[in-house]
């Protein structure tokens, strides 16, 4: 099933017409709108009238998440604070979350997208979907849900954090497509196994997304659950899950062309690419109407194939993400900056400002683990003085976080000292290494 | 009177316990007494030793997490109850105990050691109760 076959399966010269002049269209608009885009044109000596198609986007500046940080909290909306109907946000790279906007409009766009990926990954409203992505600030929870409702599926708001009534529920209810995140799934899937529940599953899709994950995790969940796995990607700068979906055939996922317009360019030079080059990301929304952004650096690292795919849908795909160019780790589907982490250390006067960050995968499960060393003065030769204070460094990361870390207090001097460019984290899950392979 | 012990912070990792005794080994350190605190991340290595300041530079020289930490050696009759005497008079002035340990048993005499909330009172109430504390060279002879 397609859903929006009109868009979905648009040739490849239609699709560019309707993207030139929905580009032409949002500069336009930014420059009229957007005081920081009108100030960055103009810094380059460029009208909105010189942009006459998708062939002239390269003239135009980048956008990155430290714009975002710098305009913070709404500097960046096009529209009077009025006709934002929602907030989510996400982390920033310091203390700032980066915070993004939707009119009542592009939430209809949002759920239409959403609507699309769920299809191609064989949703329909005979389905009982659960969604079991966080609820809240973070687009996931209701980004799913829109789109499922969208679709006309009965939604089931899981959210996160309960596993034992997420499989009751999935149990009872007959649930027949989730939508959470690939290390999530498959943690439930081993819970299934060891009580030899799987035979009693009506699940049969997976909508898997908010974290990088491998084509060997896809597959060891469709071997597992007897379903079929798809992953889904999105951005909340950009929009949210939904930008992007692999359909049947699993061969890169289909992004919503016709809203948001991907280039991938030279992660050095930052010059497009031709396709099947990898690259970083860069997407142009050309429909958002709260938070537009033009040529916005997802920093993720992938490649573009504009052929036909075998489904029929048209729209260009992109690979699965070798990489980031930037420090950002994905620890549960939540962002982590190791600045932040080491923002959050600073503010605790016990420690010394060395830290190692550890993330690995246990039993499916992203676990992260920081490692400090306590000033010489603050050591204690009580158990109980040295555990309050590892609970308060969690307590303090939590807070800047939202997750939940080991912390491990080392002996001094034993923690990477900066020599240049010191090493602050250790990712021994090894997921991008694992996509470049394939 | 308040003597001092030495604590080294110890990560939870093969041989690292070792590597602290081969230190003291190679000093001429002897260990008087030792108590080993653990937990699944660290431990707490306290120590009696006969020279504690000396010690703790040897082995910060040589990367360990050591330093001096105030006790009592309390000295009480080697006989049943004489230890909960002394622990009920503290108790009694509201003094908490942090951890104890037995240093050493010597005919009718018997020795801990002892960290306490507040060591100054501590040892002024054992003292009205008619325990002893030792100072550094009365452990070392004891």
């Amino acid at each position: 099933m397609i859903w929006n076959e009109n868009k979905e399966c648009m040739s490849r010269d239609e699709m560019t017409a309707l993207q030139s002049s929905r580009l032409v269209k949002i500069v336009d608009y930014v420059y009229h709108n957007v005081e920081f885009y009108r100030k960055k044109m103009q810094k380059l000596d460029l009208m909105p009238s010189d942009i006459k198609g998708v062939e002239d986007i390269a003239k135009l500046p980048f956008t990155t998440k430290d714009d975002l940080r710098d305009n913070y909290p709404f500097g960046l909306f096009a529209v009077p604070k009025s006709q934002i109907v929602r907030v989510h946000a996400s982390s920033g790279t310091t203390g700032k979350a980066t915070v993004v906007g939707y009119t009542r409009r592009d939430l209809d766009v949002w759920a239409e997208c959403v609507a699309r990926c769920f299809t191609m990954a064989g949703v329909s409203r005979e389905d009982i979907i659960q969604v079991g992505y966080g609820y809240g600030l973070f687009t996931g929870g209701l980004g799913a849900h829109y789109g499922a409702e969208k679709i006309g599926a009965m939604v089931v708001p899981m959210s996160t954090g309960n596993s034992k009534k997420l499989i009751a529920m999935m149990l009872d209810f007959g649930v027949s497509a989730i939508a959470c995140t690939p290390s999530y799934l498959l943690h439930i899937a081993e819970i299934l196994e060891k009580e030899n529940k799987i035979g009693e599953l009506k699940l049969k899709t997976a909508i898997c997304g908010a974290e990088p994950w491998t084509e060997k995790m896809r597959l060891e969940i469709e071997n597992k659950l007897h379903i079929s796995a798809h992953d889904i990607y999105g951005l909340s700068e950009v929009m949210g899950p939904g930008v992007a979906c692999d359909c049947s055939f699993h061969k890169g996922l289909h992004v919503c062309e016709d809203h948001f317009y991907p280039e991938i360019v030279s992660s050095d030079t930052l010059k497009p690419v031709p396709d099947g080059t990898t690259g970083e990301l860069v997407f142009t929304t050309l429909t958002k109407e709260g938070l537009p952004l033009i040529r916005y650096r997802t920093k993720d690292l992938t490649s573009l194939d504009r052929s036909v795919c075998e489904c029929g849908r048209t729209s260009a795909r992109i690979s699965r993400f070798k990489g980031r160019v930037d420090d950002m780790l994905i620890i549960r589907g939540v962002n982590v900056f190791p600045s932040q982490v080491e923002a959050a250390l600073l503010e605790v006067e016990e420690l010394s400002p060395h830290y190692m960050i550890i993330v690995d995968r246990i039993n499916n499960l992203d676990t992260l683990e920081i490692q400090v060393e306590l000033k010489d003065a603050y050591f204690s030769d009580e158990i109980r003085g040295l555990e309050t204070l590892t609970k308060k460094v969690g307590h303090v990361i939590n807070q800047n976080l939202g997750l939940n870390a080991k912390i491990k207090i080392v002996e001094p001097q034993t923690l990477n000292r900066s020599d240049g460019k010191s090493v602050h984290v250790i990712d021994n899950r090894k997921i991008y290494q694992e996509n470049q392979g394939v | 009177m308040i003597s001092k012990q030495l604590s080294i912070f110890i990560e939870n990792r093969q041989g690292r316990l070792g590597e602290v005794l081969g230190v003291l080994k190679n000093n001429n350190v002897n260990i008087l007494s030792l108590s080993l605190a653990d937990t699944t991340e660290f431990g707490l290595l306290r120590l009696i030793v006969s020279n504690p300041a000396l010690t703790a530079e040897k082995l910060v020289k040589e990367g360990f997490s050591a330093m001096l930490t105030d006790i009592l050696v309390v000295s009480i009759e080697h006989k049943s109850g004489s230890l909960q005497g002394a622990l009920n008079a503290l108790s009694d002035s509201g003094i908490n105990v942090e951890y104890m340990y037995g240093l050493s048993v010597h005919g009718e005499k018997a020795t801990v050691v002892l960290k306490a909330s507040d060591l100054k009172k501590a040892d002024e109430i054992l003292a009205e109760n008619g325990y002893s504390t030792l100072s550094a060279e009365e452990i070392v002879e004891f």
